[in-house]
């Protein structure tokens, strides 16, 4: 059976949820062989194994760090050297779409973003998008060199399947550009305790409706009762009353949760961009004209300040 | 000293209006309006930013790769307050993907000659955002991307790029790639004056023999990738909706209940 490579994202040897999804998607094409760099790469291999990897190839360096996206590309390539794999996987980061996007250059082969499905098909694997904001699906295939292909998080149910995953050093030659790019600081963001945003299986938003950073509260008292990440929309952020990392949209993340509730967005095109393929969309606000509510499973129309709330008090005291 | 700034801007179907494909399965521009889009007028602000915070004398081109329409796109970006303009068109590009879309922008820049290219973070049509990384393959230099900060100084550019988990300082060497993101700063809005200054600049118009080009590399043929099927998602069923009454919130832990998320 054929190879396929996947990209791990991790943090420390910290397997990141997105990773154990592409596992899941890579075995309907091939056998999984992952790819893990930089501090703590060794450790991921028994968290891949659990999850189908046959194989681990692991290198660490500090220019994983140092410099920016080019040494990981240069790993990859060398495991693709090692490998032959029948197709790349990567998780749709930012980051993962830079890295896929430079290997798809340097092999000669074509590269598909944002996948949210993936199936074998008879010409190489086959990959689901949703593009226009949603309102249009495709299917589409590399249709020349090794396919490489991004993956969005929550594209898969995660499904354990214990394989071998046996550790091997894989051998890197860093490029001449690999140094161009020099990180010269970084400051890790502070915890919130609460899901990452775009991994997250619930996502409570916030609006221009909340009016303000300290009403933002209560979004989060929402969230904690759901145990659920917080985003919110671009007028919330350009109004200074919630950072930009939380912004759900076209130029924020894009998120896929199983539930996605709105509160006291309106709904305008660029935030549906980022939310639309929710599998269950509620939403609360004042105006029963909102666009927003075009998209709902389930809408309130009412004020969110006596909504919310109520929710969250309903909630906490139905799980006791 | 002087620096060459070439930002590259995309031409887009308004995201307002009613997107579709067309029957070869590529963006239908013919039945809605389209436009500079969003993301890069935040390029082009930036480059505006560094020129104005320089001692050196700098000249600021945009670049775009479309058809005839796209030079709407160029002279917005020329009465914000860029210098000239280059628009690379050419009937066999249409169809071209982000592979080939990157080709074009490394001959084109190469043949331009410049110090620094500025992009958008993505188009808000593709919204791909890979693009810059790609170019920066292609030219061999730096990749300083995704930036909510930027500047340039004695040949080098630093910025700061925001990620899921921290902060990263960024540092490059010119020549080198830079995006940015929407975090960057305001886009200013053309003034007439610079409206009409727009009208006189001077736009240059390339096609695939200028970039020592075959029709091959580029278009629907010379694409890596293929889109076999293009759907329109189904309308969602219509939701429930309920007026609040005040029982609102306990109506909405019924349903999520039901739905087991509770």
């Amino acid at each position: 059976m054929a190879e396929v490579l996947v990209y791990v994202d991790h943090v420390d040897g910290s397997v990141r949820k997105p990773t154990l999804e592409l596992l899941t998607l890579a075995r309907r094409i091939g056998e999984p062989v992952a790819v893990a760099l930089g501090n703590g790469a060794a450790d991921t291999a028994a968290t891949l194994a659990e999850h189908g990897a046959v194989k681990v190839l692991t290198h660490e360096a500090a220019e994983y760090a140092d410099y920016l996206v080019v040494p990981k590309v240069d790993a990859l390539q060398a495991a693709h050297e090692a490998v032959s794999p029948a197709a790349v996987l990567v998780p749709s980061s930012a980051e993962g779409k830079e890295i896929a996007a430079r290997l798809a250059l340097r092999l000669g082969s074509g590269i598909i973003t944002d996948a949210v499905d993936l199936e074998a098909g008879d010409e190489g694997p086959v990959a689901t998008q949703s593009v226009f904001a949603a309102s249009f699906t495709t299917k589409s295939r590399v249709s020349k060199g090794t396919p490489v292909i991004t993956v969005k998080p929550n594209s898969a149910a995660v499904e354990p399947a214990p394989a071998a995953g046996a550790v091997e050093a894989l051998n890197v030659t860093f490029s001449d550009t690999a140094t161009g790019t020099k990180v010269t600081g970084r400051t890790q963001r502070e915890s919130t305790g609460r899901p990452d945003l775009t991994e997250a299986a619930i996502v409570v938003s916030g609006g221009r409706g909340v009016n303000g950073a300290e009403n933002f509260a209560i979004i989060e008292a929402l969230a904690d009762s759901l145990g659920a990440a917080v985003g919110a929309s671009r007028a919330a952020v350009d109004a200074g009353w919630y950072p930009h990392s939380n912004q759900v949209g076209q130029t924020g993340k894009s998120v896929s949760p199983q539930l996605y509730i709105a509160s006291g967005i309106s709904g305008a095109i660029q935030h549906r961009a980022g939310m639309q393929t929710s599998k269950t969309i509620v939403a609360i606000n004042k105006d029963a004209e909102a666009p927003i509510f075009d998209l709902v499973d389930y809408g309130i129309v009412g004020d969110l300040f006596d909504v919310v709330p109520a929710l969250t008090e309903e909630i906490r005291t139905r799980k006791g | 000293m002087s620096l060459r700034i070439v930002v590259t801007v995309k031409y887009v179907p308004d995201a307002t209006g009613d997107r579709h494909f067309a029957d070869d399965l590529t963006v239908d521009r013919d039945d809605v309006d389209g436009l500079l889009s969003e993301l890069d007028e935040y390029a082009v602000e930036q480059a505006l930013r560094i020129s104005e915070n320089s001692d050196d004398a700098v000249e600021i081109t945009v670049l775009t790769v479309g058809p005839e329409d796209a030079k709407d796109a160029l002279r917005k970006a020329l009465s914000m307050g860029a210098d000239k303009a280059i628009h690379v068109e050419d009937d066999d590009i249409h169809g071209t993907d982000a592979i080939g879309t990157s080709l074009i922008l490394a001959k084109t820049v190469e043949k331009a000659g410049y110090d620094l290219v500025i992009s958008g973070m993505a188009s808000t049509d593709g919204t791909m955002g890979v693009v810059p990384a790609l170019l920066a393959e292609r030219l061999g230099v730096p990749q300083v991307t995704l930036l909510s900060e930027v500047s340039v100084e004695d040949g080098t550019v630093k910025g700061r790029r925001d990620g899921d988990a921290a902060s990263e300082n960024l540092e490059a060497s010119l020549p080198a790639v830079v995006s940015v993101t929407d975090q960057s700063g305001e886009a200013r809005y053309p003034s007439f004056k610079g409206i009409m200054a727009a009208k006189k600049k001077p736009v240059e118009s390339w096609d695939l023999s200028d970039l020592d080009l075959e029709a091959e590399e580029v278009g629907l043929e010379g694409a890596y990738t293929t889109v076999d099927n293009a759907a329109e998602r189904p309308a969602r069923t219509a939701g429930t909706i309920v007026k609040d009454e005040g029982e609102g919130g306990k109506q909405l832990a019924e349903f999520l209940a039901g739905q087991k998320f509770i």
